[in-house]
């Protein structure tokens, strides 16, 4: 890890849209937050939130198409006992507006089948933003620092 | 496979003990499917045992709320047992929790059904 508080990108990957992908993101995100120094428990965290970021980027974003790919950008900043690891999940897809997605926690949703990922995601990070790519597509920006508030 | 499961009966409950991951994929359709057929074939009482649940996605908890609807919607019940911390926790993040029955001991959760 850098001895410097500058940036440093430590995964930069496009990644096929299938469900392999998801399992080898999370599988390469979770070693990063592993050698930046985050706990189990927020290891896991994260490991939730960047599932639920992928499968959304290929089963939503680009619908399983093999044309379309995930790109994923790692980089870590912070001193080393205060890392911040900051996340970009961007698919090629057509794009969502989030005030049209319906609230899992509604009394009328509980009971639905899916709709809990971006729930999931925000609950699981310490931020969490949703933009359409300057290329098109969804760009998601997941950010979790080491001793922040839960 | 990513998750195991194994069908047994307790008198009149049928327990299914699941073990592995339950995420979207195979996982989560081994789940679906399970329930579906047992409840198609009559099994009114079902214990769903997650205490071998190492992971659980957001497929995961939707098929164990399909699952819980389909159940009911054929006049029964499904319940949970053994819940690891963290499939806990996201049942209460996601408001869950209250929905289902969940027993930590087994015995008494097959004696809940009477």
């Amino acid at each position: 890890m850098a001895l410097d508080t500058g940036v440093k990108e430590v995964l930069d990957n496009h990644y096929p849209s299938t469900l392999e992908s998801v399992d080898l993101a999370e599988s390469e995100i979770l070693k990063a937050a592993e050698q930046s120094g985050f706990d189990e428990d927020d290891q896991h965290r994260i490991g939730m939130a960047v599932r639920e970021c992928m499968v959304n980027a290929v089963v939503h974003g680009n619908r399983y198409n093999r044309n379309k790919k995930v790109h994923v950008r790692v980089s870590v900043d912070g001193p080393a006992q205060g890392a911040r690891l900051t996340i970009r999940i961007t698919d090629q897809g057509e794009g969502f507006e989030m005030h049209q997605v319906p609230d899992p926690l509604h009394d009328t949703n509980l009971l639905r089948h899916s709709g809990r990922g971006l729930f999931l995601m925000g609950a699981f990070m310490d931020d969490m933003k949703v933009r359409k790519a300057e290329e098109g597509g969804t760009e998601v920006t997941l950010v979790k620092s080491i001793g922040a508030r839960e | 496979m990513s998750v195991k499961l194994n069908t047994r009966q307790v008198g009149d409950v049928t327990v299914v003990d699941v073990s592995g991951r339950i995420t979207l994929g195979e996982g989560s359709s081994a789940l679906r499917d399970i329930l579906r057929e047992l409840s198609a074939k009559g099994n009114k009482k079902i214990l769903l045992n997650l205490g071998d649940v190492t992971y659980i996605d957001s497929s995961g908890i939707g098929e164990l709320v399909s699952g819980f609807t389909t159940v009911a919607n054929q006049g029964g019940t499904l319940k949970l047992l053994n819940l690891t911390k963290r499939v806990k926790d996201l049942l209460q993040i996601t408001k869950l929790y209250t929905v289902f029955d969940v027993h930590e001991e087994e015995a008494h959760a097959v004696r809940s059904f009477a």
